[in-house]
């Protein structure tokens, strides 16, 4: 089999439409990566276990490698990129890096992702809901215990925030990474 | 010069790049005109090599090269011999590197045998399909025993045999303490292998600049100067001529850190070749074939105990799996030797291992690299020790203890850095009682388990010592330089692989700078940055090049004192550093910013003085004499259902010493990581290989990393004996959490079932527990 022939694929990233001629044969993984440059999401096993390459489709929680690029035609995809609109981290962002539940960094966003609509749909989880929720995805680094206080953290602030999910949590200014003595 | 920053919780400064996806690791690397490679590998373990046919895939359309082993011509040659045998008398030490591409022979599954550039990786795999290779396969060397056997195989036919390495280390007269014991316990122990499965594969980025004459590599090592200095010296080219990045890494844990791998050798090659950027990606199934492993060991190991529970001696002889090549030498089961000493005294001391060529992935360490096992034998034969002499498992372990007044102790063998194991500091007894503390011992042993027990629960306790040998040399170099901007730069040439070494290194230069981290840019493993130094390995980050910046950083404090007594007209010794300004005592509204002190230190007119230096930089460099002995106690709770064979960690507490601590948060973070992958080790984690040397859980669905329902949170505490060795006292703990884990889980899981079984194996999946629980007869 030669180089196969050209499907249009049109679709919105984080918002944006985007419009390309792809292989049908090639991965919605290396679609965002390699054709639109959005390298945030990350590629670890490429059979579905992993969940580093976790994007959103239509707002669900999709694996972008066991996904083809032509699958997405027509629908609204985000990456972590798109997580920290306007320069603020998105309330899940600001709790992963307060409770330190990041290490390597690679496999972060595909927990992010699995994370946004996670909370929108629990906003109070217990702790074995968050682990539940967490253990589709693979962390090499870290044991999971800081991501598991990340993930309650976040929870806690949307609660506190009085409105459903994690949203409504205040966000910090994504850049402003200064060091602060004694966060929790 | 405070202490405002050391030991201080400072949140990750590397944090908001990984979080919003803008950190460049090695795949997000794209280069205008860039191809991409694919590996055709040996689907069989052990053959004779016959003919790769690749004509067919020559004439696929989009493929640029296609290369095997016959193409390469003088470039093919064996790798270095990474780590030379250390001066062991009687010592057999037969070396056989890996190659680029395999010719004449194979030797384990996933053996290079073909590259293929194409304009893409689709299309390059394509190509792979293409290929006809013939192999006459050989009988595969798998079993360390029957490998030794006479008539066995042979992995390298011009090696007399299958023996790697053997080399035997020994103190006092194990023999004559023997012959005195009360008791003498011997057992086989078994620890298998596993996959480091950092969730990064590796990759290889090459550029050449035919215009500048300049070589870039971007590659997922732990290494990337030797790696520069490699690739230089196999391409002809200068050192100064090749810039290697080692960019964000997805994960190290040791196997990233293997001079060379094939792709690591012939990617660069391809795109001075092609003159055209090549890059290649490991995807997760070449991982579990093409990427180093590690951890089959068998030891036979006896212990011979008063009757008190005084250790007299240990003798031990093991067998070690080493792959079908030994680039990193005897390193690991030199561990595995050192560290089953762990931190009891050992009067007499009997150890031998065989080093075996097997017919499998090559055998580098995983974070750990070889002294879980020796935790593992040392502490299993206490706890079968205690239990033939009614003695209390802590008990026995406190008896033999190294008391704090026996440092430095030296253990009269050879460490891996072929310096006296000598032990630098500790104090283990508190250490101990910490843990027995936090994890209820007493309690626990008196009325919990004996009510969990009388309701029919299977609850169990573990609870082990450990050393780890850490921050080991030559030496690591840093570079720090304040910019007229005002802010810090710090080069150095460790690699980073989520270890903090952003925030940790800015906080060492903070302290003495009087500045904020996050005015602290740090740069790590990019060549043309800073080029001298190893890599990041054996817990030895902070340790060696922390104190190289911290080192050089009080030398630009120097220069600042110096420069500003000058301009102030004040001296030194009535300056202080704050806030990124240098302030006269008394008159802090006197003072000079520490950018505008730079800007004078490099003037455009004017002199600099005869033996000034322009500008406010330093170079530093700290090498140790030998490395640190950080300690640590693991407890474990565990609750075994005999039924499905379940475990559930129920609580796990972790008391260690590693030294000054720089940032607790990263430190637990490498415990709680370190603890994880330990578990992974002790209960889910196994390469399985079939008689002919495939492997047969080569995915993530058949090989099973714990998941966040597995791993619980530990209970963390410190203690800190600083080290002498180095002015930060720092130790190392990278890999701490993993090398107890399944010594503790082991006494855990035999405790919980009251004895009815021997745990003498790692892992000890629920199949083989339920298969150790059908041999003996069930209620």
């Amino acid at each position: 089999m030669s180089v196969q022939a050209g499907h249009v694929v049109s679709l919105t990233v984080n918002g944006s439409p985007a419009t390309r001629t792809v292989e049908p044969r090639l991965l919605l993984s290396d679609f965002l990566r390699h054709e639109l440059g959005l390298t945030g999401t990350h590629v670890g096993c490429e059979h579905g276990v992993c969940g580093a390459c976790t994007v959103l489709l239509d707002g669900e929680a999709v694996r972008s490698c066991l996904l083809f690029a032509v699958q997405a035609d027509g629908h609204a995809v985000e990456t972590v990129e798109g997580l920290a609109a306007g320069g603020e981290l998105h309330p899940i962002q600001a709790a992963f890096h307060e409770t330190h539940a990041l290490q390597c960094g690679f496999c972060t966003p595909g927990f992010l992702m699995t994370l946004v609509p996670y909370l929108r749909e629990h906003p109070t989880p217990t702790e074995q809901e968050i682990r539940e929720a967490l253990s589709g995805n693979l962390c090499r680094c870290t044991g999971y215990k800081n991501i598991v206080d990340a993930v309650a953290l976040a929870a806690r602030r949307g609660a506190a925030a009085g409105r459903q999910g994690a949203e409504a949590a205040p966000a910090r200014r994504a850049g402003s990474g200064a060091a602060r003595r004694g966060a929790a | 010069m405070s202490a405002r920053w050391l030991g201080e919780r400072v949140p990750r400064l590397e944090d908001t790049k990984l979080l919003t996806g803008r950190a460049l690791f090695t795949d997000d690397v794209d280069l205008p005109g860039m191809l991409h490679a694919a590996f055709l590998r040996s689907d069989d373990a052990h053959g004779v090599l016959r003919s790769v046919d690749v004509e067919a895939a020559r004439r696929r359309p989009g493929v640029v090269a296609v290369w095997t082993a016959a193409d390469l011509g003088e470039y093919w040659k064996p790798g270095p011999a990474l780590v030379p045998p250390p001066p062991i008398a009687g010592l057999v030490f037969n070396s056989a590197t890996q190659v680029p591409l395999a010719r004449e022979k194979v030797r384990h599954v996933g053996e290079p045998l073909a590259l293929v550039v194409a304009v893409s990786r689709y299309v390059a795999e394509d190509a792979l399909d293409d290929i006809v290779v013939d192999v006459e396969p050989l009988l595969a060397v798998t079993d360390l025993e029957a490998a030794l056997a006479p008539g066995a195989p042979r992995v390298h036919e011009a090696l007399g045999g299958n023996v790697a390495a053997r080399a035997r280390q020994s103190k006092g007269d194990y023999a004559a303490a023997r012959g005195r014991a009360h008791k003498v316990i011997a057992r086989r122990f078994r620890y298998d292998r596993g996959a480091a499965a950092a969730i990064e594969n590796r990759g290889v980025v090459a550029a050449w600049d035919a215009k500048t004459e300049e070589l870039t590599v971007w590659d997922t090592t732990q290494a990337p100067i030797p790696i520069r200095n490699g690739l230089a010296a196999m391409l002809g080219l200068g050192e100064s001529q090749v810039r290697v990045v080692a960019p964000f890494i997805g994960g190290g844990f040791g196997p990233k850190i293997m001079m060379f791998y094939p792709e690591e050798v012939l990617i660069p090659w391809a795109a001075m070749r092609l003159g055209r950027p090549v890059k290649w990606i490991e995807d997760r199934q070449e991982n579990f074939y093409a990427t180093t492993q590690e951890r089959l060991q068998i030891h036979d190991a006896e212990l011979a105990v008063a009757k008190d529970g005084t250790i007299l001696g240990v003798k031990d002889r093991f067998l070690f799996d080493t792959g079908a090549y030994d680039p990193y030498g005897l390193t690991i089961p030199i561990n595995s030797q050192c560290t089953l000493l762990g931190p009891y005294a050992v009067p007499n001391y009997d150890s031998e291992f065989t080093a075996v060529f097997t017919n499998r992935p090559i055998v580098t360490p995983v974070r750990g690299a070889g002294r879980q096992h020796g935790v593992f034998v040392m502490e299993r034969l206490l706890d079968l020790a205690a239990k033939e002499l009614g003695m209390d498992r802590v008990e026995i372990r406190r008896r033999n203890f190294l008391p704090p007044d026996a440092f430095p102790h030296d253990h009269q063998i050879l460490f891996q850095d072929f310096a006296p194991l000598t032990y630098d500091s500790g104090d283990y007894g508190p250490a101990m009682d910490r843990a027995v503390d936090a994890i209820g011992y007493e309690r626990f042993l008196r009325e919990e388990q004996p009510a969990l027990r009388r309701a029919g629960r299977h609850v169990g306790l573990g609870i082990v010592s450990y050393i780890e040998g850490t921050g080991i040399g030559p030496y690591e170099g840093a570079r720090v330089t304040i910019e007229p901007s005002g802010s810090v730069r710090v080069a150095t040439g460790v690699g980073t692989q989520g270890q903090g070494h952003f925030t940790t290194f800015a906080q060492l230069v903070s302290d003495v700078l009087g500045m904020d981290p996050s005015k602290v840019q740090v740069i790590t493993g990019d060549t043309r940055e800073f080029g001298w130094g190893t890599g990041t390995f054996a817990s030895r980050g902070a340790v060696v090049a922390g104190n190289a910046v911290h080192e050089a950083a009080i030398r630009v404090r120097k220069k600042v004192l110096k420069l500003a007594s000058e301009v102030l007209g004040v001296d030194a010794g009535e300056l202080f550093l704050e806030c990124g300004s240098v302030h006269v005592k008394g008159a802090p509204e006197r003072s000079l910013r520490l950018g505008d002190l730079a800007r004078k230190a490099n003037p455009l007119r004017g002199g600099v003085a005869p033996g000034t230096e322009p500008g406010l930089e330093a170079t530093a460099y700290f090498g140790p004499e030998r490395g640190n002995a950080a300690n640590g106690v693991h407890a474990m709770i565990v609750e075994v259902d005999p039924e499905t064979c379940e475990v559930r960690i129920r609580r796990y507490v972790v008391v260690h010493d590693c030294g000054t601590v720089i940032n607790p948060t990263v430190v637990e973070g490498q415990v709680q990581g370190g603890v994880a992958m330990g578990i992974g080790n002790a209960f889910y984690e196994q390469l399985v290989w079939d008689e002919n040397g495939q492997l047969m859980n080569a995915s993530f669905m058949d090989y099973l990393l714990p998941t966040a329902l597995d791993v619980p949170a530990v209970e963390m505490r410190h203690t800190v004996t600083p080290s002498p060795l180095n002015p930060l006292g720092a130790k190392g703990v990278g890999e701490a959490g993993a090398i107890p884990a399944a010594a503790a889980f082991a006494q855990a899981v035999e405790d919980a079932l009251e004895g009815e079984i021997e745990v003498l194996e790692i892992p000890l999946s629920p199949n083989r527990l339920f298969d150790l629980l059908g041999s003996r007869s069930r209620p």
